[in-house]
Formats: C-alpha cells, sequence, structure tokens
C-alpha cells in the first residue's frame, strides 16, 4: 500500500512538473505580453562583434546594435508605460538562433546575418547594418587578393556564414586554401595574430574592430575583393508581428530622422571605449541604401543584383 | 517532429543534394562527383578525432607507463629518490590543471617560450596536452597496480638475484600491467571523448564539425544525434579492442579467471 501511495504521489508530482514545462513557453502569448509580466527584456549580446556589439568587461556591453536596441526598449518602456529592466545574455555564433527561438533570449543585438536559413527559424527587423565579407591580413604578407590565397592557411570563425562563402569562392576561383576555424573572433584574429593562419576571412565590421583593438592595428591591413554582401539585423522571435512592429517603428524612425546616421558614426568613425580606438569603416552604398528604403530581405536577395 | 537525415548526402557549397553521398572521400569506389557532401566532411572530422585520441592516447600509455613505475621505485638511492621527486611532480602538475587549461597552454603559451613547436600542427600540440594529462591518471594506475602486488613477489625477485631493473621487467610489471587493463580501457575511452577539446584550437574534429555543420545546415539535432553515434562507435570499438587484449594476455588463475567477457 505505502509503495502504491508513494508512486502515485510521484506520477502526481510528475504530471505537475509536465504541466509546468507546458506553461514555460510564455512567448506563445507574445514578447509584449512577457516583458509587461516580468518587467524585463533578455538582449543577447556578443562578447567580440567588432563595434556592432561587444563587451567593455564587467558585464557591460555597448557597441553600434545595443544602443539601438536601448532606444528600442526605451520606446518600448513608452508604449507599456512601464520601467523595464534590461538583462544582458551573452550568445555565440552557435547558440544565439537557439536561445531566441527558445525565449531566453527576447531581443539579439549583435551581428547575425539576415538570411533566408534563418528566416524558417526567426525573424529579423529591419537591416541596419550592411556587411561587406572581407579579407584581412598582415601588413607585411604582400596579400592584396584572393587569388594570392593559394596554398595558404585561412581562418574564420565557426558558426558563421563566411566558411560557405570562402567554400564558395574557393571553387568559383579554382584557388586552393585550407580552411582554420577559430572558435570565436578574438580566437580567429588570435591566429592569424601568430602566424598560424595568413588570412581571416570575415565580415568587415568585425575585422575593422579586431584591427582596432589589437596590440598594433598598423601591423593588419584589410584588402581584396568583396567576396559577399549580407544583410546584418537585429534578430527576435518568429511570428511575433506585433512585437516586431515595434521594433521596426523605433529603427524606421531613427533611419528618417538621421540619428542612425549619427550612431554609425559615434561607432564606426569615431574613438570608441575601452580603448578610445577607431574602427574608421566608411558607410558603404549597400548600407546608406537600406537605410533609406527600410527592408527586412534576406542575403539571398542582395546575391541576385 | 521528422528528422532529415538526407542533409547528410548534401553538398557543403551550395546546400543542394550531391548525385552521390559520398563525394569526395572515396573517389574510386563511388565514382565521387567531386563536391564534398556533409557525409565527406562527418567522416574526415571522425579522422581527426581518430588521430588525435589515438596519438593521444600513445603518448599517456608510453609516459604513463614510465612514470607510474618510476614512481614506486626503491628509495634506496639519492638518484632513486630523484627520479621518484620528478615522477610525483609530473603526476601533481598535469593531473591539478583542467584539461582545456592545458591544451590552451601547449598551443598559445609553450610556443612563445619554445619557438620549434610554432612548426608543429595544431593537432600535434593538441595530442600532446591530451596525452600528458592522461598520462599522470595512468601513472597513478599504473602505481596502484604495481602496489597492489603482495611485497612477496618483489622479495622473491631480489632473492633470485634480480637487480631493480631486471625484477620490474620480468617480475613486477608483466603481472601489475595486468591488473590495471580494466581502468586502462577507461582511461583510453575517456580520452576519445576528451579529444572533442581540441575544437577550441582549431582542429576540425567531430565537434567542431557538428558546431559548424549545425549553423549551416539549421538542422542540429540531425548533426548531434550522427555526432553522438560515431563518438559512441569509437568508445565502444575501443572497449571491445582492450577486451581482447585482456583476454589474450590473461594469466589463467590470476585476476577473474573464469570471466570470459573481460573488460569493465
Amino acid at each position: 500500500m505505502k509503495n502504491s501511495l508513494s508512486f502515485f504521489k510521484i506520477s502526481l508530482s510528475g504530471l505537475l512538473i509536465t504541466n509546468l514545462l507546458m506553461s514555460m513557453p510564455s512567448f506563445a502569448a507574445g514578447t509584449f505580453d512577457k516583458i509587461s509580466a516580468s518587467k524585463s527584456i533578455t538582449m543577447g549580446v556578443r562578447d567580440s562583434s567588432g563595434a556592432l556589439s561587444y563587451t567593455l568587461g564587467d558585464g557591460k556591453y555597448t557597441g553600434y546594435h545595443v544602443e539601438i536596441c536601448k532606444r528600442i526598449i526605451s520606446d518600448l518602456e513608452k508604449t507599456l508605460k512601464t520601467p523595464i529592466q534590461i538583462k544582458y545574455q551573452a550568445v555565440t555564433s552557435q547558440n544565439r538562433i537557439p536561445l531566441v527561438q527558445n525565449g531566453t533570449v527576447d531581443i539579439e543585438c549583435g551581428s547575425t546575418t539576415n538570411n533566408a536559413t534563418r528566416q524558417k527559424d526567426v525573424s529579423f527587423a529591419v537591416t541596419t547594418y550592411v556587411e561587406e565579407v572581407r579579407i584581412a591580413v598582415k601588413a607585411n604578407s604582400g596579400i592584396t587578393s584572393i587569388a594570392q590565397l593559394n596554398g595558404k592557411k585561412v581562418a574564420t570563425t565557426t558558426g558563421t556564414t563566411s566558411v560557405q562563402i570562402l567554400r564558395k569562392n574557393e571553387r568559383a576561383t579554382g584557388v586552393n586554401f585550407d580552411e582554420v576555424f577559430g572558435k570565436d573572433h578574438a580566437d580567429s584574429f588570435l591566429l592569424l595574430e601568430s602566424n598560424r593562419a595568413d588570412a581571416f576571412v570575415m565580415d568587415g565590421s568585425i575585422l575593422a574592430g579586431n584591427i582596432a583593438m589589437a596590440k598594433n592595428p598598423k601591423d593588419f591591413r584589410i584588402v581584396g575583393e568583396v567576396l559577399s554582401v549580407e544583410p546584418i539585423a537585429i534578430m527576435i522571435r518568429k511570428d511575433d508581428p506585433q512585437f516586431k512592429a515595434a521594433v521596426d517603428n523605433t529603427i524606421k524612425g531613427l533611419m528618417k530622422d538621421g540619428s542612425i546616421a549619427k550612431m554609425y558614426q559615434q561607432w564606426f568613425l569615431e574613438p570608441i571605449p575601452p580603448k578610445n580606438t577607431r574602427v574608421g569603416l566608411e558607410l558603404s552604398a549597400n548600407t546608406k541604401e537600406a537605410w533609406a528604403n527600410p527592408n527586412d530581405k534576406p542575403a539571398e536577395e542582395y546575391a541576385k543584383k | 517532429m521528422a528528422l532529415e537525415f538526407g542533409i547528410f548526402c548534401k553538398s557543403t557549397i551550395e546546400e543542394e543534394f550531391a548525385p552521390k553521398c559520398f563525394g569526395t572521400t572515396f573517389p574510386n569506389l563511388f565514382d565521387g562527383n567531386g563536391d564534398t557532401t556533409y557525409l565527406d566532411w562527418l567522416l574526415s572530422a571522425w579522422g581527426w578525432t581518430l588521430s588525435v585520441a589515438g596519438l593521444a592516447l600513445l603518448i599517456a600509455l608510453l609516459v604513463g607507463l614510465v612514470v607510474g613505475t618510476l614512481r614506486t621505485l626503491p628509495e634506496s638511492s639519492w638518484f632513486n629518490r630523484l627520479l621518484i621527486t620528478l615522477a610525483n611532480t609530473w603526476v601533481e602538475i598535469f593531473r591539478n590543471i583542467p584539461v582545456l587549461v592545458q591544451i590552451f597552454l601547449w598551443y598559445h603559451v609553450i610556443p612563445m617560450l619554445v619557438p620549434i613547436l610554432k612548426g608543429l600542427p595544431a593537432y600535434f600540440l593538441v595530442s600532446i596536452a591530451l596525452g600528458f594529462y592522461t598520462s599522470s591518471r595512468i601513472a597513478e594506475q599504473v602505481k596502484a597496480g604495481i602496489q597492489s602486488l603482495p611485497k612477496g613477489q618483489t622479495l622473491a625477485a631480489m632473492a633470485l638475484g634480480l637487480t631493480t631493473t631486471q625484477s620490474y621487467r620480468f617480475v613486477i610489471l608483466p603481472m601489475a600491467l595486468r591488473i590495471v587493463l580494466p581502468p586502462l580501457t577507461s582511461e583510453s575511452m575517456n580520452i576519445i571523448k576528451n579529444s572533442s577539446v581540441a575544437f577550441a584550437v582549431s582542429v576540425s574534429e567531430l565537434t567542431l564539425f557538428a558546431m559548424q555543420a549545425q549553423e549551416e545546415t539549421s538542422k542540429g539535432i540531425e548533426i548531434y544525434l550522427a555526432v553522438t553515434i560515431m563518438y559512441m562507435i569509437t568508445a565502444l570499438a575501443m572497449n571491445r579492442l582492450m577486451a581482447w587484449v585482456e583476454k589474450k594476455t590473461r594469466v589463467p588463475g590470476f585476476i577473474a579467471p573464469n570471466n570470459p567477457a573481460g573488460a569493465h
């Protein structure tokens, strides 16, 4: 009797847990409800994504996308008429999409490429920055184009789209090189810095940001042709039109009144913390175009042009 | 949810189905079309896992055997005492530092101090790090195996007039190594699983493949399942291999004589 009773208790508690688990995905009710219920929002941020999103240490994060997200959140505060606490959650290239999908992260402000594959899993705000994939090399290496990478070691970061671009280029040009994978951007840059790789292929802003923070920024150069053009956007959960509209409205407002251009100036052309170095990446025609006609087209649309 | 294992037949360049699942792995057998598929990549990643684990195991067994034996030397001369101290230091150093930290030390720090090592490929440095880490654990087991032998065996060897080297070679080690075979089986399987830390220093082994391929394909469950199965097959094969060694080297009447199953 005692045994069957305890079994009953266990199965009952099991049921309760199942119920709890089933009620967990509160995002089904919409990000707005989740934010107003918890009075907090979880922002996905990156440790070293160039000037777009990076850490100052001490659990503080900043960057072009992080600041745009802060504007979005202050607009949300006005809409919901309640102060919202910002919780930072550091994400990586590998876990950012699952974390947005499962509701851990409400708004990801890193350096995520908006492409068709990812649009099946998540949603993107209107493109705030158009990235050009470039090659970084040591200034004294004499490499100036992808053709010169034949037989060389090329570093890139795991979990990024640059790897595929690199492979396509490898086949198209017949240039043969070895891929070396860094576990994050800082690691890939270290591969270049310590001569374990001859080049680092990645988004221009990340290259520029890493070079700006290097011990001797003059030792490195960004060279060669633009390997690919990719729209970078703030990532949010899929199928939440109300939240997407709110996010997009703030960003479109920033584009219209010109404050986004000021933010670009601040993060990409002026000295930025912590070392007060300059990224020095001029505004590209593609980014200007994205600001003039706000859209959330995936990278595939850009490739067609 | 439906699992789409067809992803492994897709080309890594265009994300389209390749005409043959094997693009580049067996060009002669399967008439490869030249485009690498995810299956090809999985197999090449498996090869890297095997290389790292195999080389590391070789280093770990050799170093672990020597260091473990040195720790049990009789304290009869200053030279023996020096060897014992060195061997004990070795074990304490490599056992007390987390394996991932050791990998970073061997990859980033030590080549700065010893420039010759800069020329070595990443997988070699990882194997050294993993091998030395595991050697400290194997040394501990070898020591325990030697100490578990009855004192009478050493004394009998001495009574026969054998030197220290001879008594280790002909009496102590043959018995002690049989005793430690089961824990060595565990270490050999551990080294395969521990080789997954090699991804942190850019060795394109199974774990790195899983992280990169799931990002490219958004088919994380299928990719991680496949990688898990590869690890399990490898570890199980190692287990069976060691069981076979155990069976072949068994001395009748000595430890578990009636257990045909072997490895634990």
